[in-house]
């Protein structure tokens, strides 16, 4: 068996006026995280929706389990488990059945099914709320059974639009927790997010796509090195003496308008050297993250 | 665009989803079927039919309400199917997302869509026959030929259902569906040979008439109740069935158009 279970070459997505997706190419590995990340309208969710057969693809090719989609569509499709961006359970059925009504989308026996609901019920702490409305759940709770349902058919790739969007810091937690046990599980996930602390903790490896383009891939801690490096200096408010100063120097930074941040490689000292030359400006020393690359990337204009 | 048209048994996935949902509230569902013909027989029964009298219906002296009880179960096979894949399968396409998230799993869209058209036929065959208890009750329903009802049911509900969908296709929000009920459906309930024979009117509108799959269902659900079958009902017959493939396929087009981008 291969051990790529995604893998995508020059796949190109176009509507009438609009190249969505551009020929991209990546793939991913059994057992993988995989993170697509990149600002609105970077193509990500038409590649999502190319990948699980939603969408007719326009151009390129795409394999999954090793097999091209186009052919064994129903079998693949049988293997993965979706999470969509747009909350979709169903307002009709109660908790438990939309998870039994689910898994017979997928045609699975009704013994199976059961045993699998009432599992996936507790693994994601929701059996107490089996015979509840939908329309009673809290957004948080929503979520989880829409990831619970996303596994009802025990995929071997589950892929995730934007699971943790609108949600409050203690359900997000208690998603990547849960993310992280089937990931540590050996499950292969494809993820897309907003969040670059999600892609950071979660993902193995991803890709920052822009305007249906990918723009670096890599492991989340590589490419903070290599596009930002150890640590940032933000410093605000900035003025042309600080910025002045920066440039004789040769240092890089971000200008955000209200503040700089300062992308720093080599200097140890640097942080000491900035706040004592500009007192009386607050400057902060943090690590540099994912968020960094991500904006020296994709820069910083709305996407609207 | 290539397109690639897979049809299997599964649409009776999404069948089942909606009669699941059905059972929750079926005391609620079984209700109009119930109580609209023991309305309508007592306003038509005693308080028009007196004022009629017996007429001419073919080659026979009938009176209203034997005339009339039939093509009540005809109009309920009628907007139970139309209403279910217009409204009903309009909010789960567009407001509560039910076919995106069954296009996550191996089902198609062709089978969603049928899974719909098949369960707005089942729900308006539940309420004909519903219906046809309480008429027959009434001695309104003569049998044997009166068994082929439901059959009849099921055709009429799908041809329907069919034609709902078509316009849930292509409609931009759920206002519009005004329109093909006020220029589609209200003059079929009204000139389908329902509440009068069809030779009251001119000739040109008896024609028109006849384009109406009301009419069409109207007749043979009439034949069944007054065991009056006659071989030209053949072409009522063939007339459903060919309308309802012809739409069921434009509702297969049209859904693919709007939700497959």
């Amino acid at each position: 068996m291969t051990p790529e279970v995604i893998s995508v070459a020059r796949l190109k997505k176009t509507f009438a006026t609009l190249t969505a997706v551009d020929g991209i190419s990546f793939f991913v590995k059994r057992g993988e995280c995989f993170g697509l990340l990149g600002p609105n309208g970077a193509g990500k969710t038409s590649t999502i929706r190319m990948l699980y057969g939603y969408s007719p693809v326009s151009g390129g090719e795409l394999r999954l389990f090793g097999q091209r989609m186009s052919k064994n569509w129903r079998c693949a499709k049988s293997r993965i488990g979706i999470c969509q961006q747009e909350d979709n359970l169903d307002p009709d059925l109660s908790v438990r059945d939309n998870l039994l009504t689910y898994a017979r989308y997928f045609d699975l026996p009704t013994g199976t099914a059961q045993q699998s609901t009432e599992h996936l019920l507790r693994f994601f702490s929701l059996e107490h709320r089996a015979e509840t409305n939908i329309r009673e759940l809290s957004g948080g709770m929503k979520r989880r059974l829409v990831l619970a349902r996303a596994l009802i058919n025990n995929p071997d790739l589950l892929i995730l639009d934007e699971p943790t969007t609108g949600l409050d810091p203690q359900s997000r937690h208690q998603v990547w927790e849960r993310l992280e046990e089937l990931r540590t599980g050996g499950l292969t996930i494809l993820l897309t997010t907003h969040y670059m602390e999600e892609a950071a903790r979660l993902c193995d490896r991803l890709v920052i796509m822009d305007q249906g383009r990918i723009l670096v891939e890599g492991r989340p801690q590589e490419l903070i090195e290599k596009y930002v490096g150890r640590e940032v200096i933000e410093i605000s408010p900035p003025d042309a003496t600080l910025q002045d100063y920066l440039e004789t120097r040769g240092l890089y930074y971000e200008n955000f308008g209200q503040r700089l941040v300062v992308h720093n490689r080599a200097d140890a000292a640097l942080f000491a050297t900035l706040a004592d030359n500009f007192a009386g400006r607050r400057c902060t020393l943090r690590p540099a993250t994912l968020e960094d690359v991500f904006l020296h990337l994709t820069g910083k204009e709305l996407r609207e | 665009m290539k397109r690639v048209v897979t049809i299997s048994r599964r649409w009776v996935r999404v069948w089942q989803r909606n009669l699941k949902v059905y059972r929750q509230t079926w005391k609620i569902s079984f209700l109009p079927p119930l109580l609209e013909p023991i309305f309508y027989l007592a306003a038509f029964g005693i308080g028009l039919g007196s004022l009629v009298g017996d007429f001419t219906y073919g080659s026979r002296s009938i009176a209203y309400l034997p005339f009339f009880a039939p093509a009540l179960v005809a109009i309920t096979i009628m907007y139970n199917a139309f209403f279910e894949t217009s409204y009903a399968s309009f909010v789960r396409m567009y407001y509560q997302k039910t076919f995106d998230a069954m296009l996550a799993t191996p089902l198609t869209l062709e089978e969603v869509i049928i899974g719909e058209i098949a369960w707005a036929a089942t729900k308006s065959v539940i309420a004909a026959f519903l219906m046809q208890i309480v008429i027959s009750l009434a001695g309104l329903v003569q049998y044997p030929a009166g068994l082929l009802l439901p059959a009849v049911a099921v055709l009429g509900g799908l041809t329907f259902a069919s034609i709902g969908m078509v316009f849930t296709s292509i409609v931009p929000n759920i206002e519009t569906f005004n329109l093909p009920i006020f220029l589609f459906v209200t003059p079929m309930f009204l000139f389908s040979g329902t509440f009068f024979p069809l030779q009251n009117l001119p000739i040109w509108a008896q024609r028109l008439a006849c384009l109406f799959p009301l009419t069409h269902l109207t007749l043979l659900v009439r034949a069944c109740a007054l065991n009056s079958l006659a071989p030209s009902l053949i072409w009522s017959l063939v007339y459903l069935l060919t309308f309802f493939l012809a739409t069921s396929l434009l509702a297969l087009r049209g859904m693919h158009k709007r939700l497959i981008k």
